[in-house]
């Protein structure tokens, strides 16, 4: 088995507002082998964007903070380097992509330039160096003409384009680790196809592993090998995929595979998960879910439940299955 | 089978590009370029396709938000875009419109009861005194508790919004609404919510649906038929089982099978399309979609492909079918 390329530990970041303290990620520990794609799946505030930013230490203080926990990333606690070290390891050892790959490029910076900046930068590539690794690698996102987009700017490119430079400047370094946070969320079922066909490809021939955050389980199933479940920031169930989606176990897993509806299987009406998303600020200890889940028992509204694994690893945090799984 | 409710004819929609030191009109961007269907009383149908395809532009040209370019569209064989303004006003609580985003589409400094129940009074179908028990009324149906009624559109979160939003247009008691992506903004479990409630007030109200959207998963479920657009023009248009079950055009066979689906086990065979949509500004002779189809002949590129009824009210435009 793979070693293990990072691991979250009681990972803690916290935004302090004037209404009061956010737990945007609450004692988030899990870890991503080498080689492998985990996603972290969620609904919007659940805090899976604040745990990519935290590994990057991206999080913006104030009003973040990350308060807890270490961040082992190839060996080194992430959360101890200096800035001038975390400025080697960003764009270098770890790459990012973003949602917006329109708002994430500089407007007036050409295609080319925003390539050659990492590659000269990190590996101190002379400039013609870089300008044939450039194209390179725009030729490797599957862009034709090379040349001529090395010299275009950001708004001359469509959506799927600017998603395809971004991830060639991501991969400019050849990091260990690439971190897609929702790459395909502001692109058309066509154009995600062919995002999603890429960073599969890319992602074998360099083995490199990939943190994929988003909130469509469709992309889950087609691209995970590992998944992280996240609610109002804390993991609530991780699981290889396919034992994920044949046999979830935390009632708000179950719940949202219900409530989507899927192509080629037709029903009257969909389930639904009543009420929303608890307000984080002021969360008591007991289980975020409890308000919304059917099965809610006393345990439930009085102590938060602790992640616990059954004997092949699939791992939950729920009262229902306390006593039949060892912590 | 139930009357139309809506009937559109060749309807053409272009935006004017302006551009040099006198602003003159240099090009258009023709979003709509002549689209034919029918919406019967007490339906859905939807009108799916990517983004720039002209799905949103027909949907408010439908209801007169844009003026039309050319063609016609009859509300109960009413041509609205004949209509002068004030008998058109008089047919707006008719026809609504519900949008995508519902965090852009509140004014941020009026209460929910007021944006509520603004159109109702400003049509003048109520008095001041019987508007407060209405809104509520019709807050309740869609939803929301009554109490919400003095808060800020802020206090809510983007469920709630598109509630009120819901509530917006229903209050009017409309028989006609067009939903612009109703639940494109909306996470999965919210999501299913809307959807529930809008297949119930279809129901319980007999309302039609136009239904705007690029998620075919939620299209599925919803719909009564289903229109695929490309480019400014419809491609392929059946009832909801025919365009799922046997989907004629390249392009819709390429979209169904694009969308992800939530099973590791299952493998399918992919079409990917190569590259992007064109700018609609300049769109590809021949059958617009030629550049970008795995199947493209020769014809593909010279003629427009003949948009043809091939049985059962299943429309399709391709030379292949």
């Amino acid at each position: 088995m793979a070693k293990n390329l990072v691991e979250f530990r009681n990972l803690k970041t916290f935004f302090y507002t004037e209404e009061g303290v956010v737990k945007a990620v609450n004692d988030v520990s899990f870890s991503i082998r080498e080689g492998e794609t985990v996603c972290v799946v969620g609904e919007s505030g659940c805090g899976k964007s604040v745990t990519a930013l935290s590994l990057m230490r991206l999080i913006q203080s104030p009003p973040g903070k990350i308060v807890g926990g270490e961040i082992i990333f190839d060996g080194r606690d992430i959360l101890k380097l200096s800035d001038a070290e975390m400025r080697r390891i960003r764009g270098n050892e770890i790459g990012m992509i973003f949602q917006e790959p329109m708002t994430s490029l500089n407007p007036v910076l050409t295609i080319g330039e925003q390539i050659m900046e990492p590659l000269m930068v990190h590996k101190l590539m002379t400039k013609k160096e870089a300008w044939n690794k450039a194209i390179e690698l725009i030729k490797q996102v599957g862009i034709p003409r090379a040349e001529q987009i090395m010299t275009s700017y950001p708004h001359e490119l469509s959506g799927g384009m600017r998603q395809r430079i971004m991830i060639a400047i991501a991969l400019s370094c050849d990091p260990k680790l690439l971190i897609a946070d929702e790459p395909t969320t502001a692109l058309d079922v066509t154009i995600q196809a062919q995002i999603l066909d890429l960073l599969r490809k890319i992602k074998q021939e360099r083995n490199m592993a990939l943190m994929l955050i988003t909130h469509d389980l469709g992309i889950v199933a087609e691209i995970a090998d590992y998944v992280v479940v996240m609610y109002a920031g804390k993991v609530i169930e991780e699981a290889p995929v396919r034992e994920l989606f044949k046999n979830s176990k935390h009632p708000y897993t179950r719940g949202l595979l219900k409530a989507k509806p899927i192509i080629g299987q037709r029903q009257e009406r969909l389930y639904t998960i009543p009420g929303q998303v608890p307000n984080p600020i002021g969360l008591g200890d007991y289980c975020y879910f409890s308000d919304r889940c059917e099965y809610a028992m006393d345990i439930c509204h009085q102590k938060i439940p602790q992640l616990i694994s059954d004997e092949n690893g699939h791992k939950v945090a729920c009262w229902l299955y306390e006593g039949e799984w060892k912590k | 089978m139930s009357e139309p409710l809506i009937e559109v004819k060749n309807l053409k929609k272009y935006f004017p590009i302006r551009g040099g030191i006198l602003q003159r009109t240099i090009g258009y961007v023709k979003a709509v370029d002549g689209v034919t269907f029918t919406i019967n009383k007490g339906e859905t149908l939807s009108l799916v396709g990517e983004s720039g395809c002209g799905k949103s532009t027909v949907g408010r040209t439908i209801i007169r938000l844009y003026d039309k370019t050319d063609g016609e569209v009859f509300y109960k064989s009413i041509p609205i875009h004949n209509l002068k303004k004030n008998e058109l006003r008089k047919l707006r609580p008719k026809m609504q419109l519900v949008f995508q985003d519902p965090f852009s589409s509140l004014n941020p400094r009026l209460r929910v009861g007021d944006a509520i129940g603004e159109a109702l009074l400003d049509h003048g179908l109520i008095s001041r005194n019987e508007l407060r028990d209405k809104v509520i009324e019709t807050m309740e149906i869609c939803g929301l508790a009554p109490y919400h009624v003095d808060r800020y559109p802020h206090e809510f979160s983007g469920g709630q919004r598109q509630r009120i939003g819901i509530a917006r247009a229903l209050i009017l008691d409309p028989e006609f609404i067009v939903l612009d992506e109703p639940v494109s903004s909306l996470d999965v479990s919210i999501q299913a919510q809307i959807i529930n409630l809008l297949m119930d007030l279809q129901q319980q109200k007999g309302l039609t649906y136009l239904f705007i959207s690029h998620d075919l998963s939620v299209v599925e479920h919803i719909s009564t038929r289903v229109a695929v657009m490309y480019l400014g023009n419809i491609v392929e248009m059946a009832s909801r089982d025919e365009l799922f079950d046997h989907p004629l055009h390249p392009y819709t066979q390429a979209l169904l099978s694009a969308v992800p689906i939530p099973d590791p086990d299952l493998k399918r065979e992919r079409i990917i399309l190569e590259g992007d949509i064109p700018s609609p500004a300049n769109p590809p002779k021949g059958c617009k979609f030629h550049t970008r189809c795995p199947l493209a002949k020769d014809i593909c590129r010279e003629q427009v492909p003949e948009y043809k009824d091939v049985g059962g009210g299943h429309f399709v435009a391709c030379h292949l079918v």
